[in-house]
């Protein structure tokens, strides 16, 4: 019996071995994995807490539009009324809290309707599309369509 | 984005003019194919009982290891942050293929692969542990985990404990690269790919390629050591090798006439790229090159009566073009899948880069790796010593 036992004794150290691995694997495990994680899902259940906690930058159209009537006038009937303020302006609710502290921005008058509106295959053929370099002779394209209003 | 508009045929959909998996893609399933084979031609000595193969037994499994360790790095390099790897692990996800792999991995690496190949070297281990001095001694003492016990009864025990790890080690190798055809064949999006004779085909070609890089191996270090190969050892991989090679051609056909008698709507496109962008790469290299060609040769050692150096060269040149066309196999799978449109009315060009991240370099270090792992295995445990 006791010869039988010698002849498992390396076989018994690469057991202990083994589990000594699992067993460092798991105290990894315990203290590099949050101990809120997976209560909703695959992620740490606190970061929605997190998340809810990061201060508010957008304002919403409506806080614009109280202040600014002329701009809502000017965009009547245009289609691009869908297109809400902060999509062009960038997040304004540190202008809307305190209008003089902060001012939003002014975007580029010839860059920002590129995005959309420079010619790409991928697009429905009745959006308006133009080729830069054909159109516009290189100047802002608002120089011709009102900013608030662009249509002919 | 403009440069890359002239690689592109008609029409594309934005996000498929750059192929997002690169030639880091490729060889992955290219080496843990050979992992998967080189172990299945080992497990022929010890389940099978194919006693001619003996002489490649231990080659097999280093060569298996040491392609093994290199395996992930193809990934790693293509997704970057390998630190975020460790997560597969910490927070395992039950859903994801690719996600339960990395447990594979891990399973195969340690239990089936590291754990055997300590119990067929712990014989020479403990040897040398007792010849060596100094540091080299106290290197083999730790490897043989502070054991210095190698009597008649403890080997037996081992021999048994292997013989059981290849045992399961066999479908856990099948699992391993199967997985990869896997991955593959489930992407239901992608007509090349979507197939559920992917995990057998990769299986197969696995098989094929890890049997063929055996067979060069070990004539290539029998060169080295200036002894002459076994050539009974050698018929018989090579005998071996056209077998595995007739089931996988005979798979790839299968699947291939099943496209051309299905027709589905993917068909029109997928053969004109066959016929023009993959040409060369499907066709004249994968189809003629490294498959017809090598099988040839290979039924022309069966057939015809050679002698010992003719077959010998045939062998070299059959197992080398296999290599190549196995190669070839991953490229046009992962590549050619992505070199047509979704919408199924363009195409567009793979540019591979050299010295950048998942260019060519990187490419030939991560394939040179393994030898360079395999020559250090082989210096700490001689395969051969036994002899």
């Amino acid at each position: 019996m006791r010869q039988s036992l010698k002849d498992r004794e390396h076989l018994l150290r690469m057991l202990a071995l083994l589990v000594a691995a699992i067993a460092v694997f798991l105290f990894v495990r315990s203290i590099a994995v949050p101990k809120d994680y997976g209560r909703f899902g695959p992620f740490r259940a606190s970061a929605l807490d997190d998340i809810a906690a990061m201060p508010v930058v957008f304002a919403g159209h409506s806080a614009c539009e109280e202040c600014h009537s002329d701009v809502v006038e000017a965009r009547q009937g245009s289609k691009h009324t869908q297109i809400h303020c902060e999509i062009c302006h960038g997040p304004a609710a540190a202008h809307a809290a305190d209008p003089t502290a902060s001012k939003p921005a002014r975007p580029d008058g010839r860059e920002l309707c590129l995005n959309c509106h420079v010619i790409n295959v991928a697009r429905p053929a009745d959006f308006p599309q133009i080729n830069p370099r054909e159109h516009g002779d290189e100047g802002p394209c608002t120089a011709c369509h009102p900013h608030h209003h662009p249509e002919p | 984005m403009e440069p890359l508009l002239h690689g592109v045929q008609g029409f594309i959909y934005p996000n498929e003019i750059e192929l997002q998996w690169s030639i880091l893609i490729v060889l992955y399933p290219f080496i843990t194919g050979l992992v998967a084979g080189a172990f299945i031609l080992a497990s022929l000595e010890r389940v099978f009982n194919v006693r001619a193969v003996k002489p490649t037994y231990r080659l097999a499994l280093l060569t298996a290891l040491a392609f093994l360790l290199i395996a992930p790095l193809p990934l790693q390099l293509h997704l970057g942050h390998p630190e975020r790897s460790l997560e597969m692990f910490l927070t395992p996800h039950t859903t994801s293929a690719m996600a339960m792999f990395g447990f594979m991995y891990l399973w195969y690496l340690l239990i089936v692969l590291v754990l055997e190949i300590w119990l067929d070297f712990r014989r020479d281990i403990v040897m040398m542990a007792r010849e060596k001095t100094g540091a080299a001694r106290l290197f083999y003492r730790v490897l043989a985990l502070g054991s210095d016990n190698i009597s008649a009864e403890s080997l037996k025990l081992d021999d048994k404990l292997g013989r059981f790890l290849t045992f399961i080690g066999i479908p856990s190798a099948f699992l391993l690269h199967g997985y990869v055809g896997f991955i593959f064949g489930s992407i239901k999006a992608n007509p090349w790919w979507s197939t559920p004779l992917m995990p057998i085909v990769f299986l197969f070609s696995a098989m094929v390629s890890g049997i063929a890089l055996v067979m060069l191996m070990y004539m290539l270090t029998s060169w080295f050591r200036n002894r002459p190969p076994d050539m009974d050892c050698l018929d018989t991989i090579g005998r071996y090798l056209l077998y595995a090679f007739i089931i996988d051609f005979g798979l790839e056909m299968v699947d291939l006439l099943h496209r051309i008698y299905e027709s589905d709507e993917s068909f029109r496109t997928l053969d004109f790229m066959v016929r023009t962008h993959l040409y060369t790469s499907h066709i004249l290299i994968q189809i003629i090159l490294g498959t017809i060609l090598p099988i040839g040769l290979l039924a022309v050692v069966q057939l015809v009566q050679l002698q010992e150096s003719a077959r010998r060269t045939l062998y070299a040149i059959a197992g080398s073009l296999t290599l190549i066309g196995i190669f070839a196999m991953r490229w046009n799978v992962v590549i050619g899948g992505q070199l047509f449109s979704k919408s199924f009315l363009g195409y567009t060009t793979y540019k591979m880069g050299f010295a950048t991240r998942e260019g060519v370099l990187p490419a030939l270090v991560l394939m040179a790796l393994p030898f360079v792992i395999l020559w250090i295995l082989v210096k700490i445990l001689p395969p051969w010593r036994e002899e």
